[in-house]
């Protein structure tokens, strides 16, 4: 093990694990437990990166208030972070969020400011940039347009993928800023070409696409589309069946983004796409604790589970 | 050969508020056309005005988004689904 000076420093070289009995006949799925960051998720590694990153443009000092919107992880890392380094934060959380999500964010004496669910995360960009532009003593590093963000994905995330499986084939993971698969899946495919990559999309009920106007829809300007072979959408309820398996038959608790993420490994492991023998990693986001609360692990009716969950981010 | 397409809140106001509708096409281009033709306006609103996808609208046959396919040439089969999702961002 090792010892950091402050929790900043104990971001990131998260344990890859196999998943020997959800992995297809002929191919290996590998699994890489971004639950195991400081605060629970791949979001440490992007939250330390973006304050890097404006520590050295020298944005930031004593006292400074960041400012970020967040459908919930980016936000409780950067509250740790921030309170390492004696920031103050503001974070806009759509309000469907987990009620952990929150929970946690106000243990961390978080100031939040809450945007419309019917807009989802894209209403949480548009609250903090009218915010930020209102406020120039606001410094909001922006994970969705800033290049610090990919940037750590290929620096760090790539670099361990590599070191512990050198001969992958193929990469999963979840698309939300699109920092995560831009960052990483660049940095592998110019390690070896011939690897692919796909995105797995969550697909949520009608509230979360609710009133959105088809016109002002946003493409995050850090995700580099051209870096997908492919981007397949899965619903809660194929997200909460395969979050269920991995639970009951690996014995892995993790959230319902990760469940996602496998099922999409799952479908792309066949011959069609990939050639016998590939191994798969795939990035689990967060582990399920901060999922609790949506009955995502109960025993109950999984229709009655899933009419509930399909409204709340769960990515 | 039947296709259905899920249609999004925002854009049910074509179809009478109904999720889900029912068209025939052998590609995607040809079941957008036939959309615009059972439902006029919605097809239009998948395209831009050179005819390309719209950016900020994503199409997905079986789940998969047709920008990975073939585009608007991609094949359709009997009892495939076509999803019309609204581009979200998470984080």
């Amino acid at each position: 093990m090792a010892l950091y000076r402050d929790i900043s420093q104990a971001v990131g070289n998260t344990p890859m694990v196999g998943l020997p009995r959800l992995s297809p006949e002929g191919y290996e799925l590998y699994l890489k437990l971004e639950g195991h960051n400081p605060t629970g998720s791949v979001k440490d590694r992007v939250a330390k990166a973006l304050i890097d990153a404006a520590e050295a443009e020298g944005r930031l000092h004593p006292g400074s208030r960041v400012l970020e919107p967040t459908s919930g992880n980016t936000g409780i890392a950067l509250a740790a972070i921030c309170t390492a380094r004696g920031y103050k934060l503001t974070v806009v959380l759509p309000e469907n969020t987990s009620r952990e999500r929150t929970e946690l964010l106000e243990a961390y004496g978080v100031d939040i400011v809450t945007s419309p669910a019917d807009e989802g995360s894209n209403g949480s960009v548009r609250v903090a940039r009218e915010m930020a532009e209102a406020d120039p003593d606001l410094v909001m590093p922006f994970q969705y347009g800033n290049p610090a963000n990919p940037r750590t994905h290929a620096a760090t995330t790539a670099t361990e993928i590599l070191a512990d499986l050198p001969d992958v084939g193929a990469l999963v993971a979840g698309l939300g800023t699109g920092g995560t698969l831009t960052g990483t899946g660049r940095r592998l495919k110019q390690d070896d070409p011939t690897r692919k990559v796909f995105a797995a999309e969550p697909e949520y009920g009608d509230l979360v696409y609710g009133l959105r106007n088809l016109d002002d829809g946003f493409v995050p300007p850090i995700f580099d589309e051209d870096v997908l072979d492919g981007r397949i959408k899965v619903d809660s309820e194929k997200a909460l069946a395969t979050t269920r398996r991995l639970l009951a038959e690996e014995g892995i608790f993790v959230g319902l983004s990760t469940g996602a993420a496998v099922h999409v490994a799952r479908r792309i492991a066949t011959p069609r796409r990939l050639p016998k023998g590939t191994k798969i990693a795939i990035i689990s986001p967060d582990g399920g604790w901060k999922y609790l609360s949506t009955g995502a692990y109960q025993p109950g009716d999984p229709e009655a589970i899933v009419e509930e969950l399909q409204d709340t981010l769960w990515a | 050969m039947s296709i259905e397409v899920r249609v999004p809140t925002v854009l049910r106001t074509h179809t009478d508020g109904e999720k889900r509708v029912t068209v025939e096409g052998a590609t995607l281009a040809e079941a957008i056309d036939d959309l615009e033709a059972r439902y006029p306006g919605l097809g239009d609103r998948l395209r831009d005005d050179e005819g390309n996808l719209a950016r900020f609208v994503n199409v997905y046959v079986n789940d998969e988004d047709v920008r990975f396919l073939g585009g608007q040439q991609t094949e359709l089969a009997d009892g495939d689904q076509i999803a019309i999702l609204p581009a979200v961002a998470g984080g």
